[in-house]
């Protein structure tokens, strides 16, 4: 078996919160993996754990147990010159340039100057802040800023990434970007996980996706194979409906000229059309509604509670 | 070492960029100028006067900037979440502490020579003399500065800035004192002052054996032994309190 990208194995976290230190479990007996090459969404509500289980895997919080490991090595200092880490809001030294951030991040990964200064022009390009290189991030929007935290994650081309939100602050336009970004970095052969609260973005760019609840994994599911084989329910359009029709519960909309109907069954589905097609109402169109993200996430958050 | 020296020197640019530096370099050159104005009113050997004055301002406005910007050194880091960016990177804790400890640590020895340079002239303006002489009071006072950082720095690592400036402040004021009171409570006959001497003296650094002002201006002879004595003081104690910082900084959970 190859070994994964990333490993996260039983590892607990508790914090001790207010004045009498009262105990707040962030993680519980975590254990999951990212395999090389594959997009993870990484879901939850807030304050699920999803930036502890990134700032534990970075070292930033040490967990009271469990390991941790990056390409099978434990993740410490040695591991992290192969992860690019872009946080929530991200927040820069605002006194730099955004040219400088990228020199300074750069160095820090160990760079030799030649191939900052090839790989710097590239990444300004690559998140569209050629313009604005030497702009201190003083005057940067929060949208720049998350242009140039994905830049300085990218910096020495690392194998996976850690993104913590990424779209957040982006206008639809960098949204785009960052997903065309994201996808462009699985083309190269890069490890992603990034958290979101846009299920849409996750259906489009993930392999798999993790959902996380009170700091325990709840779910992982095969996303492509989610959308492709779970029929939420069927839908029909129609003009009109039979007088005293049984169907009136199944209406979900209705306009002048259309009724759409929604029902769970295939059969039941076929049915409706029939008892349509004879009271000389016509059928506009017909089909099943596979389940989306969004629906799979609120259901799996019912059966929680 | 490479990495100390990238973060050291994007301190060192941090704070040649912040306002206040600027703003206290200015008040310190003041101060050099104004003690020109105190030669001239004062009766007596008015260069005494001016070097007195200068290295006083050198080593006030020095203890300043440590203060003020040793203070927020690594809590501002964590305040405005920058911290999170720099330690994703493949850099030890110990790195980050101590390239933002030498990044200061360069910027204030930057001021205590622009200082220098400044009394100096004055000083050959008055009588065509440089005064290398007062280099036996600036050393000191250097590694003073560096002492008081690795305060600010310690208690930056774990308190707010104004409660780390309340009490790196209060370590500065102690630490010239404890001598004086241990001195002064020594000729009275009450063992609970003595008591208390003895704990202050000896949990507090001992700064006043790193002032050699007055001997220096006044020219009395200094003994190498004891110059050489105080400054292995000072900088053993600054390793003992950056390797506390250290500690500290490295048990924290970044949240």
């Amino acid at each position: 078996m190859s070994t994964a990208a990333i490993s996260i194995s039983g590892v607990s976290k508790t914090y001790r919160t207010g004045f009498w230190g009262k105990k707040f479990v962030a993680l519980d007996a975590l254990s999951l993996s990212v395999e090389k090459g594959e997009i993870l969404g990484y879901l939850g509500p807030n304050g699920a754990g999803k930036t502890t289980t990134f700032k534990v895997l970075l070292d930033l919080i040490r967990p009271d147990s469990g390991t941790l490991s990056i390409f099978g090595d434990p993740a410490d200092q040695k591991a992290r010159e192969r992860v690019g880490y872009l946080p929530e809001n991200p927040y820069f030294y605002m006194y730099l340039t955004a040219e400088e951030t990228l020199h300074f991040h750069g160095r820090l990964r160990g760079m030799k100057g030649e191939a900052r200064k090839k790989r710097i022009p590239e990444l300004l390009h690559l998140v569209g802040l050629e313009h604005a290189k030497s702009r201190s991030l003083k005057k940067f929007s929060r949208g720049m800023l998350q242009r140039i935290g994905i830049a300085q994650a990218l910096v020495n081309n690392p194998d996976i990434l850690i993104l913590d939100e990424p779209m957040s602050g982006l206008d639809p336009n960098g949204r785009k970007q960052m997903r065309d970004i994201i996808l462009g970095c699985r083309d190269q052969g890069k490890t992603v996980i990034f958290s979101s609260h846009i299920l849409s973005d996750v259906e489009i760019m993930c392999d798999r996706a993790a959902i996380i609840r009170q700091g325990k994994l709840q779910e992982i599911v095969q996303v492509s194979e989610m959308l492709d084989n779970k029929v939420a329910h069927w839908e029909i359009t129609c003009s009109s409906l039979p007088e005293n029709s049984p169907y009136e519960d199944c209406i979900v909309h209705k306009t002048k000229n259309q009724i759409l109907l929604k029902t769970n069954g295939e059969v039941e589905a076929k049915k409706m059309i029939q008892k349509i097609e004879e009271s000389g109402g016509r059928v506009l169109s017909f089909g099943p509604q596979r389940v989306n993200l969004e629906e799979f996430y609120n259901q799996s958050g019912k059966e929680e509670k | 070492m490479k990495k100390i020296a990238v973060l050291a020197l994007n301190t060192f640019r941090e704070s040649i960029r912040d306002k206040i530096f600027y703003s206290l370099l200015a008040f310190a050159v003041l101060m050099l100028g104004f003690s020109l104005i105190l030669g001239n009113l004062t009766i007596g050997d008015e260069i005494k006067i001016i070097k007195d004055f200068g290295l006083a301002a050198i080593s006030l406005f020095g203890v300043l900037i440590a203060i003020f910007v040793g203070i927020s050194l690594v809590y501002k880091e964590m305040e405005k979440r920058t911290i999170y960016v720099i330690l994703a990177n493949p850099i030890s804790r110990y790195q980050f502490v101590l390239g933002k400890y030498l990044g200061l640590s360069f910027t204030l020895m930057v001021e205590v020579v622009v200082m220098t340079a400044g009394l100096f002239v004055l000083c050959y303006l008055k009588q065509q003399l440089i005064p290398w002489e007062l280099f036996m009071a600036i050393v000191p006072i250097c590694f003073e500065l560096q002492l008081i950082l690795a305060v600010a720095l310690l208690f930056s690592t774990f308190v707010s800035p104004f409660l780390s400036g309340m009490l790196t402040l209060a370590v500065f004021i102690i630490g010239h004192l404890t001598l004086d009171f241990k001195v002064l409570v020594a000729s009275l006959d009450n063992p609970a002052l003595k008591k208390t001497a003895d704990v202050l003296y000896y949990s507090f650094p001992n700064l006043e054996t790193l002032n050699f002002k007055a001997r220096v201006v006044h020219g009395i002879d200094i003994p190498w032994t004891e110059f050489i004595f105080s400054l292995s003081y000072a900088a053993t104690y600054t390793i003992m309190i950056l390797a506390l910082s250290l500690y500290i900084f490295n048990k924290r959970d970044i949240r």
